[in-house]
């Protein structure tokens, strides 16, 4: 029993080893650090605009978390190829992390959507490519981590996991297009889309700039997190496994 | 031409199995069947409203019903292993991906078939127009296709009946656009040529593009 204790601490020691506690903690600290100044810059720097007032500052949420997401799930496009490749489990578990983090990030780019398409364009909702094609990638992407958790066998789970992701990034831009091409045939009843980015003050911009900066490092560090947390789970199914394999060999 | 005995041989063995037993294309055609039950009294369709009404209701009782038919598909092959003896035999995974496509293709085709003359009759329109048949035969190859990967998928999970509609909807959206576009075109008959001779070229590029990706991503991920 003590010598199993002793391995258990070991291996865990081992993966502390990685170095990953070490920079997610100063990733951490930076991002909740930058994350305040962010808040600064985006209530008290950034003008108010001249026509939505002050509700438009959800803006400079919205838009750092909705990119973010997109990047998340190209992050698992190129991870899922590299794990099909190279079936290394390291691509498995940055697909898995980035998958998760993704679908937390497009959940909030909908409901900031959401809470800002109502004062602005007077509904909650319109069925515009853009919002449509967001709504299909939150589908696909909690269908993804579905599909994780209902197979019971990890390898094929990964395997899946990798087609889907893969399957899954190709066909956004096919919505988005397919989308586009069904709401010009039928004029929507909702006029103006996302306002133009193109139009912004320069003050503006820098803040949201800053935001997506900082939105950023908050998804590197989220991943990086849910990877090592992943990798401390594996370990522990592992250890009961040995565990539960030397109970049963003593009786 | 390797592919094509092989195919054949599938394709005459799952034919053969539902001639016998006839419980997929039955239970699913009794299902759609009843989709369409259903929306006549959850929507109100007047005569004016069919041209506006018909293709939805056509296109959620084709999709529900064959998504239905394609997991019933996957079962039967995992039942007494049969997958795995389809994997061991000398054939490429490419034959074995194309023979399911095959089978669920004509499958939903049957239904079709069945359902479109009912469809008609209670709904009142015509259902033989050229356009209609053409969007009908584009978009179930679409739907075949995507549906044979994912109904492999999901007979491997938990709650299989639960994940292959959730993994197949979110992917297939464009092709059911095209095809409610087009359907109704044609069931409305205006002078709305336009969304026909944009979709249909469409719904061609949508199938190739499934055609080429769903096969390889079959051929990596299915083992065992």
């Amino acid at each position: 029993m003590a010598s199993g204790q002793g391995t258990a601490t070991s291996s865990a020691g081992r993966g502390t080893g990685l170095g990953f506690p070490g920079l997610s903690g100063i990733l951490l600290v930076a991002a909740a650090a930058l994350m305040l100044i962010d808040l600064y810059l985006v209530f008290l720097v950034a003008p108010t605009d001249a026509v939505l007032g002050h509700v438009q500052r959800i803006f400079y949420f919205h838009v750092p978390i909705a990119i973010v997401s997109f990047i998340a799930f190209f992050v698992v496009f190129v991870a899922s190829i590299g794990y099909l490749v190279t079936r290394k489990s390291g691509w498995d578990s940055v697909a898995h992390a980035a998958a998760e983090v993704g679908v937390v990030f497009v959940s909030l780019a909908l409901l900031t959507g959401i809470v800002w398409a109502r004062p602005v364009w007077n509904v909650w909702w319109t069925w515009e490519p853009r919002l449509t094609t967001t709504l299909i990638l939150w589908l696909i992407y909690v269908a993804y981590l579905m599909l994780r958790s209902y197979v019971p066998n990890k390898s094929q789970g990964a395997l899946y996991a990798a087609g889907l992701g893969i399957i899954g990034f190709i066909d956004v831009p096919i919505v988005y297009y397919s989308v586009q091409w069904w709401r010009s045939i039928h004029p929507s009843a909702v006029v103006g889309p996302l306002a133009d980015a193109g139009a912004l003050e320069p003050v503006m911009q820098y803040v949201l700039f800053y935001s997506m900066a900082v939105f950023l490092l908050l998804f590197v560090y989220l991943v990086l997190e849910r990877m090592r947390l992943r990798n401390i789970e594996d370990r522990l199914s592992l250890l009961r496994f040995a565990q539960r394999l030397k109970q049963s060999n003593m009786d | 031409m390797r592919l094509i005995r092989p195919i054949a041989a599938l394709v005459w063995k799952d034919l053969l199995l539902e001639l016998r037993s006839r419980d997929i294309v039955v239970s699913a055609l009794v299902f759609g069947f009843l989709v369409v039950v259903v929306f006549n009294f959850a929507l109100k369709i007047t005569p004016q409203r069919v041209a506006e009404l018909a293709p939805g209701i056509l296109w959620v009782a084709f999709a529900f019903a064959g998504t239905l038919a394609m997991s019933r598909a996957f079962v039967r092959e995992r039942e007494q292993g049969g997958l795995e003896g389809l994997l061991l035999s000398p054939v490429s995974r490419d034959a074995i991906f194309l023979g399911k496509a095959l089978v669920s293709f004509l499958f939903m085709l049957v239904i079709e078939a069945a359902l479109l003359p009912v469809l008609a009759v209670l709904l009142n329109f015509t259902a033989f127009t050229f356009t209609l048949f053409a969007a009908i035969l584009l978009a179930t190859l679409g739907f075949a296709t995507v549906g044979t990967l994912f109904s492999a998928i999901a007979v491997q999970t938990r709650s299989r009946e639960v994940m292959l509609p959730v993994l197949f909807f979110p992917i297939i959206l464009p092709v059911l656009i095209g095809a409610v576009e087009v359907s109704g075109a044609a069931i409305g008959g205006g002078p709305e040529t336009g969304v026909v001779t944009r979709w249909l070229p469409l719904l061609a590029v949508f199938d190739a593009v499934f055609l080429v990706i769903c096969p390889w991503i079959f051929s990596i991920i299915v083992e065992e």
